[in-house]
């Protein structure tokens, strides 16, 4: 009892850490995964990257010392042990290419003794125009890469039969986007989206569905977790916006948002009003009655 | 003889391995990974003496989504 003689409250954890998922033998703490490419600076990048509250980081392999012509290194501004890097094969337009890009990237994570050596973010791309994946490319290197031993996970369009293809060839993840990459476009088709979730969880509800591409504000992470997606991989939106540390933080208000809303079921749509205050009682004048 | 080094013809001396090849750039060995010929090499064939019209490619993370 408190001294005005109230009952004490039972007291409510409402500032739950986020729920735990797994691809595979990685257990995610934090579903936001980001991206570090086109920050105006790496100490702007790692200032971000900390905002976001990311586990999960996504970098690309090139060339050496044909990027950053100051000759530092990414891997100079990651903090390997608090970071899981997430490598793709952004850039590769065939199925060869992107498994000579996982390779590589596989050998650099081992080296450097990164959780990340063994996981890919695969992406076998169309054209430049518009990035979006080659369907049968992305299929013929997730078969070769899950030989291989590799963990995939798999950037697709949000086309639910491509999606269950991928799943099929053995994809830890399948990866829809939520519109072109860098479009900042947000998801386009909710309906295609939550289409791509049910069918790859039906019978299989643990299995990871991250949205990934297409992000251009906070609102649009909110949606796709709202959908039920475990996930959202962005860079583009954050990377640009005006105040891209500002922005990381709204991002990982979104998310936490998003998977609470998903969480707790949101009411159905309707088509009419229905009133939140009694009409029993009312004293006023009621139109048509 | 000539070896082609991430796209561009490079006179090394003959005999040059992957490793003085990376050396001769001042790379960190454990900041790159390289390929033979599009075939990855490990650290551990790094030994290996390059030959005339290899091709090599040696990447390293850059920033990307």
């Amino acid at each position: 009892m408190t001294k005005f003689g109230l009952k004490k409250r039972r007291k409510i954890a409402y500032n739950t850490p986020m729920d735990v998922f797994r691809i595979k033998d990685f257990e995610i703490r934090n579903r936001l995964f980001v991206g570090t490419g086109k920050y105006a600076t790496y100490e702007l990048m790692q200032q971000a990257l900390e905002a976001s509250g990311c586990q999960v980081v996504t970098v690309a392999v090139r060339r050496e010392r044909l990027v950053d012509k100051q000759g530092r290194s990414l891997l100079d501004f990651l903090d390997l042990d608090k970071y899981v890097i997430l490598p793709n094969t952004a850039g590769c337009f065939t199925a060869e290419d992107a498994i000579r890009v996982s390779l590589l990237g596989r050998d650099l994570l081992e080296k450097n003794g990164n959780r990340g050596a063994g996981w890919v973010k695969l992406e076998v791309l169309g054209d430049k125009k518009t990035l979006l994946p080659d369907p049968v490319g992305t299929l013929e290197a997730t078969r070769e890469l899950v030989k291989e031993g590799f963990t995939v996970l798999c950037y697709t369009s949000d086309d639910p039969i491509a999606a269950r293809r991928l799943k099929e060839a053995g994809a830890a993840s399948v990866m829809p986007a939520g519109s072109p990459i860098g479009s900042g476009q947000g998801i386009l088709n909710p309906l295609n989206i939550s289409l791509c979730l049910e069918t790859l969880k039906e019978n299989d509800p643990r299995y990871p569905v991250i949205v990934d591409a297409g992000v251009g504000t906070a609102s649009d992470v909110a949606i796709a977790m709202e959908l039920g997606a475990d996930g959202v991989l962005l860079n583009t939106g954050i990377a640009h916006a005006k105040d891209p540390v500002k922005m990381a933080q709204a991002m990982r208000h979104a998310l936490e948002a998003g998977r609470l809303s998903y969480q707790a079921g949101r009411i159905p749509k309707k088509r009419y009003a229905t009133a939140s205050s009694p009409f029993e009682g009312v004293i006023s004048y009621i139109p048509g009655e | 003889m000539t070896v082609k080094v991430n796209g561009d013809p490079r006179d090394l001396p003959d005999g040059e391995t992957v490793r003085a090849l990376v050396a001769r750039y001042q790379l960190t060995p454990e900041k790159v990974a390289i390929e033979l010929n599009r075939r990855l090499v490990r650290s551990e064939k790094y030994d290996t003496p390059l030959k005339d019209g290899d091709e090599v490619e040696i990447v390293t993370f850059v920033g990307g989504g």
